[in-house]
């Protein structure tokens, strides 16, 4: 492991080992139809993707709603089994590992969810809710479980007075305190975040990611997490992956991503956040895209994302465009990328 | 009218004044909106921002009419076309509801009923309001619609039921349903909140579409502040029920006078700016309703209240004009706000 004090500089993160490695993952939900409930085709929710994050690192994964993300987020964390690839964490092979092989690495990877509503059992109070991991994992505490939840709400900007209370008297940015510090109970390595802020109001947002941001700059934590809201993931994330229809389809470094979003989808994706600033919706050029997003079930040949596409041609329905790296640590899956290094003004124009 | 109507306030098409809603419950009484005024002109948007629990629904759902459980409380006027609405009869607000006015909801698969077609639910809006129309002209009316809407084969898709449409269609058809009536008033609360940004994107350029060539006026409700900045011509913002700032999108987003705005300008991470090393988040909570702190009700909220001398806790601030069309209900002086806007907020944002 490397040494997690000098993490803080979010500009340059350290090129820290692999923490997590996922290779080809798929997942494919099974349909079964039919008086004889056969197997009739799949859900491809997840369909072969690779990446890794490095420890002390932030990996954000946007994408829209069906994309996979989630199941990504769910396989990684093995709350589900893979159909196909390999999840590693920290070298070893969790793909298919047995609930019980698995408990003890529930020490170093835990989730925050989106909801803190029903993330949190309205009958126990926020001491059993915080404290459950030390009981479940058999974790002595030095001084007693009440003391180390007590110094975990204040971690998370909570009061240690809260520890009675039930989670019907907290609001839903407090309630997200209390799922974070539930999630940092152990210690963990690593934390997997499915839209840890899109259930909260916007003044609130801000003080759950600048808690985030905190947490892993005092504890060195390595985050993945998942959203679908792009300024939100740009300003977590050091590397960002973009989803489409279960595939990855660009890769890269925040700055680079954001500065010269390769793959069209991309573009497009960026070109759709409104912006706060009524003077830009004049000047700029916004990418409408056509449509909605594909079925899982029943993906387009080739490119995926071709069927929405201002750019598609003849070759992106014949062959699948592999993940190939465009610049240094830059992949994206596109036949006719955008924003090419080599000729950085030579953009051609995004309406076709 | 019936009831001795009051003297109408100027002459805009759409003119709330003191609107005040409020809900006996057994908790007490929870003032979902305390005094909110505003005038809508047609073919003008106007953007209503605010937290949960700010009262921005329930006042469009008090324009509507739709708030009448026998536990609401409605006080104020609301003036549509010259036709006082919070004392008229109700069966007349019902005739005007999806005629002169209509409204898109956030979630199209809870709004529309799933056991009947997408064209039967529209047809039916139709022919509510016009009882002459014949079913295959208020068919052809749907189809029409739907096709204006932008949905792929109309003619085909006008006998799917909700759930063979997608998310943004759905929204499409909901909008459709809205607009078959021609309304003069236009009401979306949320219309985009539960859809992807592709597709927003998709809605909320035909949302500006249908009102140029409807030139009817949009009240558009949203937390999002990019939603209203692309849609709205004025935006008001409302905290605890009470509308703090009020004024042109434009310098509103230029030149925000209430400390509440500014924090919710700060606390949102952007993608048309450099990256901020830090958001800056507002403290604390949203009030409870039924509890709205005194005086100002952002005050226990607000970095600035201390320099109000103890006023913002005590008297509540009047919404007051510190350029023309712009309003602010704020205790600091307008010198005041405008030293503390260029020096600490202007370039953090």
């Amino acid at each position: 492991m490397t040494d997690i004090q000098d993490l803080a500089q979010p500009v340059a993160p350290p090129v820290g080992d692999p923490l997590l490695r996922v290779t080809d993952l798929e997942r494919h939900f099974p349909i079964h139809q039919g008086l004889l409930r056969r197997r009739s085709g799949a859900v491809r929710a997840v369909d072969g993707i690779s990446f890794s994050v490095r420890a002390g690192e932030t990996l954000g994964v946007v994408g829209e709603s069906g994309c996979g993300k989630s199941t990504m987020g769910r396989l990684v964390t093995r709350l589900d089994e893979p159909t196909g690839g390999k999840v590693e964490f920290e070298g070893r092979d969790i793909t298919h590992l047995s609930t019980g092989a698995m408990r003890p690495l529930r020490k170093d990877i835990q989730i925050i969810f989106q909801d803190p509503y029903s993330s949190l059992n309205p009958r126990h109070t926020v001491g059993t809710i915080v404290g459950a991991p030390f009981r479940l994992q058999k974790v002595a505490t030095e001084g007693g479980v009440k003391k180390a939840v007590q110094e975990l709400l204040e971690l998370c900007g909570l009061s240690p007075e809260h520890y009675n209370r039930y989670p019907h008297e907290f609001s839903g940015g407090q309630r997200q305190r209390i799922g974070i510090a539930r999630a940092l109970a152990l210690r963990p390595k690593m934390i997997v975040a499915d839209e840890p802020v899109s259930a909260l109001d916007v003044s609130i947002q801000a003080q759950v990611v600048n808690l985030l941001d905190d947490l892993q700059r005092e504890l060195g934590l390595t985050y993945l997490i998942i959203a679908h809201d792009l300024s939100v993931v740009r300003h977590v994330s050091d590397r960002v992956a973009v989803m489409y229809l279960g595939k990855i389809v660009e890769i890269a470094d925040r700055d680079a991503l954001y500065g010269r979003p390769a793959h069209p989808y991309t573009v497009a994706l960026m070109s759709a956040v409104p912006s706060p600033d009524p003077r830009r919706k004049e000047r700029r050029e916004r990418i409408l895209l056509t449509g909605d997003v594909p079925s899982p079930i029943n993906p387009p040949s080739g490119c995926r994302f071709r069927t929405r596409c201002w750019k598609a041609q003849d070759l992106c329905a014949s062959q699948e465009p592999p993940l190939a790296e465009l610049a240094p640590g830059h992949l994206t899956a596109c036949h006719f990328p955008e924003n090419v290094p080599q000729v950085p003004e030579a953009r051609e124009a995004p309406e076709a | 009218m019936t009831i001795e109507a009051p003297a109408r306030p100027g002459s805009a098409f759409l003119a709330v004044r003191d609107l005040r809603i409020h809900f006996d419950t057994d908790d007490g009484l929870v003032k979902s909106v305390d005094g909110v005024s505003f005038d809508l002109e047609r073919g003008r948007t106007l953007g209503i921002v605010g937290e949960s629990g700010s009262g921005k629904s329930v006042t469009s759902l008090g324009i509507m009419g739709l708030h009448r459980s026998k536990r609401a409380r409605i006080g104020g006027e609301i003036w549509l076309d010259g036709e006082e609405l919070v004392a008229a009869d109700p069966d007349r607000v019902r005739r005007l509801r999806g005629h002169s006015m209509a409204m898109i909801f956030q979630d199209p698969l809870t709004a529309m009923h799933p056991y009947y077609t997408v064209g039967a639910q529209i047809i039916e809006a139709y022919r509510v309001h016009h009882p002459q129309a014949s079913k295959k002209e208020a068919r052809k009316r749907a189809i029409e619609m739907l096709d204006r809407v932008g949905i792929p084969q109309p003619d085909r898709r006008v006998d799917d039921y909700p759930h063979q449409f997608s998310g943004g269609m759905r929204q499409r058809a909901m909008i459709a349903m809205a607009l078959v009536n021609d309304p003069s008033l236009l009401i979306a609360d949320e219309p985009t909140t539960a859809l992807d940004v592709t597709v927003q994107a998709q809605i909320l350029d035909l949302i500006r579409d249908l009102q140029k060539e409807f030139g009817s006026a949009v009240i558009i409700i949203t937390h999002d502040l990019g939603v209203v900045a692309e849609l709205a011509d004025d935006i008001l913002v409302m905290y605890g029920g009470r509308c703090v700032e009020r004024g042109p999108a434009a310098t509103l987003f230029d030149a925000p006078e209430h400390p509440y705005t500014w924090g919710l300008l700060g606390s949102m991470p952007r993608l048309d700016r450099p990256l901020q090393e830090r958001l800056i988040p507002v403290r604390g909570t949203p009030p409870s309703l039924i509890n709205v702190p005194s005086g100002c009700a952002f005050h226990p909220r607000c970095p600035y209240a201390e320099l109000t001398g103890g006023r913002s806790s005590t008297e509540r601030p009047a919404l007051a004009e510190t350029d023309p069309g712009h309003f602010a209900a704020c205790h600091l002086s307008t010198a005041e706000r405008h030293r503390i806007f260029t020096d600490e907020i202007a370039p953090k944002l």
